[in-house]
């Protein structure tokens, strides 16, 4: 199998295991658009959960530094289009907190237990960006 | 000790985007390139990431409270309706043009630059826009 191959499976196994241990643990969801979504909104009455949450974003935004200090890099390739860029994020997190959820809450938690939205969900969210990704390709003439 | 547990699954959930290379947009839109140079590396992700959360909700089936403490979630009884289709639609419309969706954009604030740093703050505005102006319309019409 090649390298690229096993570290997707690994990393997905990674990602599957803090997910169940947020589920078993402490009765949570891994879902980072329901998570960070909620961060935004006031912490009103829910003071512990609010912190919760907080401390699973700082899990992941410290993530690459752990991962530097045990010798891995990854570059991150994206586009410098400030407008893209925008449009892609305001989309994304409308689409996101209108749909409930996202590749993590729908694709890797809701569908391992089977739900009928996130499968919906999923098979939705994929259609429509190869799709997106096709047609970008086309306009641009067929080079990458 | 919830708080703890909650930031080292975090930790660990941006350990497997990073090890992965989900982190990166170019490697998830070369997964979504199908017509293209097909890089089937986030099939991968999903195939490990479903299989051990799925033990996980196996497990969790067979009690009623978490660990520590609280209800444990239950099966999710909505129906598969206009909002969950459109949602997932804008979502996807978005991921298909940058590549990113949110567990990656939060993951690489720190390493990918002024783009990721953009993408995660109209994101934040996307949210907040949903949730106080497009939500509320929604409820009332539905």
């Amino acid at each position: 199998m090649p390298e690229d191959w096993m570290n997707g499976l690994l990393g997905g196994g990674l990602i599957g295991a803090a997910a169940g241990a947020l589920l078993l643990l402490n009765g949570r969801i891994a879902g980072v658009s329901g998570i960070v979504g909620a961060l935004l909104k006031s912490p009103q009455g829910e003071a512990l959960a609010w912190i919760e949450r907080a401390a699973f974003v700082i899990g992941l935004v410290t993530a690459p530094l752990v991962f530097g200090a045990l010798g891995g890099a990854r570059d991150v390739i994206i586009t410098q289009n400030a407008g893209l860029l925008i449009a892609g994020g305001l989309l994304v997190g409308v689409g996101t907190r209108m749909g409930s959820g996202c590749t993590s809450g729908h694709g890797i938690c809701g569908m391992a237990r089977l739900s009928r939205r996130s499968i919906a969900a999923v098979a939705t969210f994929m259609g429509v960006a190869v799709l997106v990704v096709a047609l970008k390709t086309l306009i641009s003439g067929g080079g990458a | 000790m919830r708080t703890l547990i909650a930031l080292l699954s975090g930790l660990v959930f941006g350990l497997g985007l990073m090890l992965s290379d989900m982190v990166n947009p170019a490697r998830v839109l070369a997964f979504l390139d199908i017509f293209g140079a097909w890089d089937l590396t986030l099939a991968f992700v999903m195939a490990g990431g479903l299989a051990v959360s799925a033990g996980a909700w196996a497990l969790a089936g067979r009690r009623d409270r978490a660990v520590c403490g609280g209800v444990l979630p239950g099966k999710p009884t909505g129906a598969i309706d206009a909002q969950l289709i459109g949602g997932a639609s804008l979502f996807g419309l978005g991921w298909g043009l940058v590549g990113v969706c949110p567990g990656p954009a939060i993951t690489g604030l720190l390493i990918g630059g002024w783009p990721i740093a953009l993408f995660v703050a109209a994101m934040l505005a996307g949210m907040i826009a949903h949730d106080a102006l497009i939500a509320p319309r929604l409820a009332r019409t539905a």
